[in-house]
């Protein structure tokens, strides 16, 4: 089956982003299909590269980073809520002539179009919120 | 090929950003020209209450958006009567809420319809895509 998933809420803030993690290697590793992760609201958070979690704690961030990297999925984050909440890359820094960007290696940026055509390619969508 | 896409409106119009947020997204799904309806549930009832006046909070009031939802061939929207009376409202607490069928000589019709709380589980189970907010 390929799925498309919605987090809504920010990294260690809630569980919902250890929850869709959980769900989308479990997934992968049934032989389903991811065909996008998007992240709205605070989930855009979920794209920061700048996270330090204590040594003990897992880093989200970095566990995305590696589903992207191992299994190609795609993880895009909405822009307007990214905007919002201080969430940029390089191209969107520039064009809003800020002096930083801050976004993980494996995400892209790109508009609420995305999800609604993720809902529509996919089979199922599954919601990761409050 | 459309599908039938729910967005379930379940918090306050302030207080968090889920409400203006799912407003955004409503307004991108329509433009895909999908089949969109609305539910507004416990707290979500609020979000389509009359008079609303954000001044006092200083945040943006968006209200008036869903009035122009109708615009965008959105206008199935399900208000759950149990949240309402929970909260000691009626329909006459809710904005009037209306669009144009195009089917009917742009007769002007109400976007709004009170359903149970059965006719709200039968109505999110015909759909192909549920976004809860």
């Amino acid at each position: 089956m390929k799925f498309t998933i919605l987090v809504n809420e920010g990294p260690y803030q809630h569980q919902s982003s250890d929850s869709a993690l959980q769900f989308i290697r479990a997934a992968l590793e049934k032989g389903h299909e991811i065909f996008r992760v998007f992240f709205y609201h605070d989930g855009v958070n979920n794209g920061t590269r700048l996270a330090v979690p204590p040594k003990d704690d897992r880093l989200i961030q970095n566990e995305w980073s590696a589903l992207a990297e191992e299994h190609g999925v795609d993880l895009v984050i909405c822009i307007a809520a990214a905007q919002r909440r201080g969430l940029m890359d390089a191209d969107e820094a520039k064009r809003q002539g800020l002096d930083a960007n801050n976004i993980a290696p494996g995400f892209r940026i790109s508009g609420l179009g995305q999800l609604i055509d993720g809902n529509i390619e996919a089979d199922r969508t599954v919601v990761f919120g409050d | 090929m459309s599908k039938k896409f729910m967005y379930v409106n379940r918090k306050a119009p302030y207080g968090t950003v889920y409400a203006l947020e799912s407003l955004e997204v409503v307004l991108i799904a329509a433009a895909f020209e999908q089949d969109v309806s609305l539910a507004f549930i416990d707290d979500g009832v609020y979000q389509i209450a009359k008079g609303q006046d954000t001044k006092g909070i200083g945040m943006k009031g968006f209200s008036a958006t869903y009035n122009a939802l109708g615009d965008y061939d959105v206008n199935k929207f399900y208000v759950e009567r149990e949240s309402l009376e929970e909260r000691g409202l009626t329909e006459d607490d809710l904005m009037p809420i209306v669009y144009e069928d195009e089917d009917d000589d742009w007769a002007e019709k109400p976007s709004v319809k009170i359903v149970s709380r059965a006719e709200m589980a039968q109505v999110l189970s015909e759909q192909d895509v549920t976004l809860s907010f």
